[in-house]
């Protein structure tokens, strides 16, 4: 057994972004000042360790031992990357490199899009989340969209590229900021891509005023090589909803962290996901669910396929404040272990400060079935066949409440490529 | 032609079958009667080859090919088909999705051109209708929420679509009402030609009532003890299993 690690290597990693924050910091866009604020938040603060409760089952070690660069090659060619996007028909906002790439955009009609600085937007708190305080220190680049009140701005796709142009692993923290005007609508297809080693620490803000709606769903399909931590921030007003489904299936260790605030009566999120992990890979769903307001809803299920050696990590906290009566909170974390090196770590945690309230969380972990499996073989199917069936319908729950078809799609299509290679 | 010759096997070190030995020729159906743990269902599950019945004897093969040896798909596509007693419940997989996976997966073992989705929904819903399941019976998932009676019609449903060359129906009639039981029977009656043969394991005379079968066999303690034309069958009903067992003891 491996004893706890020493802290060192954390904070050798650390100064590493904090030199590059120095080198870098006269030509970085945005407010100095709010970057300067966020570096000596991180120069205090490190990287996330394993000390810390929310930290506790995913250890970045791996990415301190991996050297980053700067993106320095401007207009790296993605060809093969942007020929494996999913075809969906709808407007594009593509970032290589954490840059954003005009010529391989389609910007929206329905919405107002702004790029080339970071956009901080107001939700994210760099002095709580040290990723985000990295991201703060080091955001180049990012998406700003705004909906008018009342519109239906339709599919946006928020593309990122990462590229092994450079010839050396490199890092980028795009920062990006969604408005959503009251009874305004998007659904907002974020699909993560890449070649190669790379870190990819994105922060997204989204502000959802009373009665809109914001649907996000979430491809996360970095290279294998690749680093993926993500923070997400979703305020929700009266009325609102923020309908999220997450597939976390690449990088090799991937953290995709949702803070979902119900702040008016009657808000709604829902933070579906599916994590499909194999070989080594460490991938991590975290959300904090903060009911504010009352008689405001959420919905959480989770669910995990793991093979190989591979590691999953679900948390997932619920708090209802004093004043959030009527309250309903349902969170469901399900794993599948396909075989005997796979792992799975669970924490629900309820923080309810109402007394009226629902709430309710599950975990369960088991094999595939099988009576199933020999029902399905006993009609002819042959066992590979079978398997990817009741896989599939481990994850019904999970996806079929997709309602956008061509997102959905897109998301079935990537299951359906993971497993063929699992089963290959 | 369905041949078992000596067939022993054994769940978790323990012995069920005794040595069966039974000829289903083609066009024939034999029902198989017996009292509870006698080994009824076990054969079923060893003829399809459900994981964890071990056979440590004997043989059985379908028109001369060792059954045994095969996987249970291969077993399928040979034209076997297992009617389960207890329908497992898929949640999560759609019927029509399984129906035409499964028959498309015998089809393409067997070199046929597969169905689309148009040409299979109107072959299953023709076969349904006859079968009078419920219209939503093909939307929902498989047996998730369906009843006892609706679970046995969808097994039959699997069957028709199928169209296997031996079926085995394992307490098919266990669950079902008289109307429901008739309308099973008319399932496995439709298939009844030169080509099919079938293994009717049950408890009772009623089912055999609608499935005539030509050949009856008492299995008790792991072996057949008696066989007969279906005289036996009501011979059973009249005395029960008792007196049968204690004359072969």
């Amino acid at each position: 057994m491996n004893a706890i690690r020493p802290p060192s290597a954390l904070r050798e990693g650390a100064l590493a972004f904090l030199a590059r924050y120095d080198g870098l910091k006269a030509r970085l866009p945005g407010d100095p000042a709010l970057r300067a604020a966020a570096a000596e938040l991180f120069r205090a603060g490190g990287l996330p360790g394993p000390r810390e409760e929310a930290w506790r089952y995913t250890f970045l070690r791996p990415l301190v031992e991996q050297e980053f660069h700067e993106p320095l090659v401007p207009l790296a060619d993605c060809g093969p990357l942007l020929a494996r996007l999913p075809a969906i028909d709808a407007p594009r906002l593509v970032f290589v490199d954490g840059r954003y790439r005009g010529d391989l955009s389609v910007p929206p009609v329905q919405a107002m899009v702004t790029t080339g600085a970071p956009a901080l937007g107001p939700l994210a708190r760099p002095e709580s989340e040290k990723m985000v305080a990295l991201n703060t220190m080091l955001a180049e680049d990012g998406a700003e969209i705004a909906v008018p009140a009342g519109v239906d701005a339709g599919t946006l796709l928020l593309v990122s590229l990462g590229t092994d142009a450079h010839g050396r692993a490199v890092a980028f923290h795009p920062r990006h900021a969604v408005h959503l005007a009251a009874g305004a609508r998007l659904t907002l297809i974020e699909i993560c891509m890449g070649e190669g080693a790379y870190l990819h620490n994105p922060v997204l803000s989204a502000t959802i005023e009373a009665g809109a709606t914001l649907t996000h769903l979430r491809l996360q399909d970095e290279a294998k090589g690749a680093f993926h931590l993500s923070t997400v921030y979703a305020d929700v007003a009266e009325g609102g909803t923020y309908d999220s489904f997450a597939l976390n299936l690449g990088a090799r260790l991937a953290r995709m962290e949702v803070h979902a605030r119900l702040a008016g009566p009657g808000a709604a999120a829902h933070l579906n996901a599916a994590q499909l992990l194999s070989g080594n890979q460490h991938g991590d769903f975290t959300t904090v669910v903060a009911h504010d307001a009352p008689n405001t809803q959420s919905r959480q299920t989770v669910k995990n396929v793991l093979t190989g050696n591979a590691r999953g990590v679900f948390q997932g906290k619920i708090e209802v404040a004093r004043a959030a009566q009527k309250t309903d909170g349902y969170q469901m974390n399900q794993a599948l272990l396909l075989s005997p090196g796979a792992e799975i770590n669970c924490k629900p945690q309820l923080e309810i400060y109402a007394d009226d309230v629902k709430c309710s969380h599950g975990a369960t972990v088991g094999e595939l079935d099988a009576a199933q499996l020999f029902y399905l073989r006993s009609r002819g199917v042959p066992e590979a066949e079978a398997r990817a069936i009741l896989v599939r319908a481990f994850l019904s729950e999970a996806l079929d409440p997709i309602t956008h078809e061509a997102g959905r799609a897109a998301l079935e299509q990537a299951v359906a490529a993971w497993w063929e290679t699992q089963a290959a | 032609m369905l041949e078992i010759k000596g067939l022993t096997a054994e769940i978790d070190g323990k012995q069920i079958l005794r040595g069966i030995d039974l000829v289903v020729p083609d066009g024939e159906v034999h029902a198989i009667m017996g009292p509870n743990g006698s080994g009824k269902s076990t054969l079923g599950y060893v003829l399809a080859g459900r994981d964890g019945y071990e056979v440590t004897g004997g043989t059985a093969t379908f028109d001369g090919v060792d059954i045994l040896a095969m996987e249970p798909e291969q077993r399928a596509a040979a034209g076997l088909f297992l009617a389960f007693q207890y329908p497992v419940e898929l949640p999560g997989v759609n019927n029509a999705n399984f129906l035409r996976t499964a028959l498309n997966a015998i089809r393409r073992a067997h070199g046929e051109a597969e169905l689309d989705a148009v040409q299979f929904l109107k072959l299953a819903r023709a076969e349904s209708k006859r079968l009078s399941m419920p219209e939503d019976t093909l939307k929902r998932n498989v047996n998730v929420g369906f009843s006892g009676g609706e679970k046995k019609r969808n097994e039959v449903l699997q069957m028709a679509l199928l169209r296997p060359r031996i079926a085995i129906l394992d307490e098919t009639d266990s669950g079902l009402d008289i109307d429901a039981l008739k309308i099973v029977a008319d399932g496995v009656n439709a298939l009844r030609g030169p080509a099919f043969s079938a293994l009717v394991i049950t408890h009772y005379q009623r089912l055999l009532d609608h499935i005539v079968p030509d050949r009856v066999h008492v299995l008790a303690g792991g072996r057949i003890i008696r066989s007969g034309g279906p005289e036996l069958a009501h011979a059973l009903e009249a005395e029960g299993y008792a007196a049968m067992v204690a004359e072969a003891a």
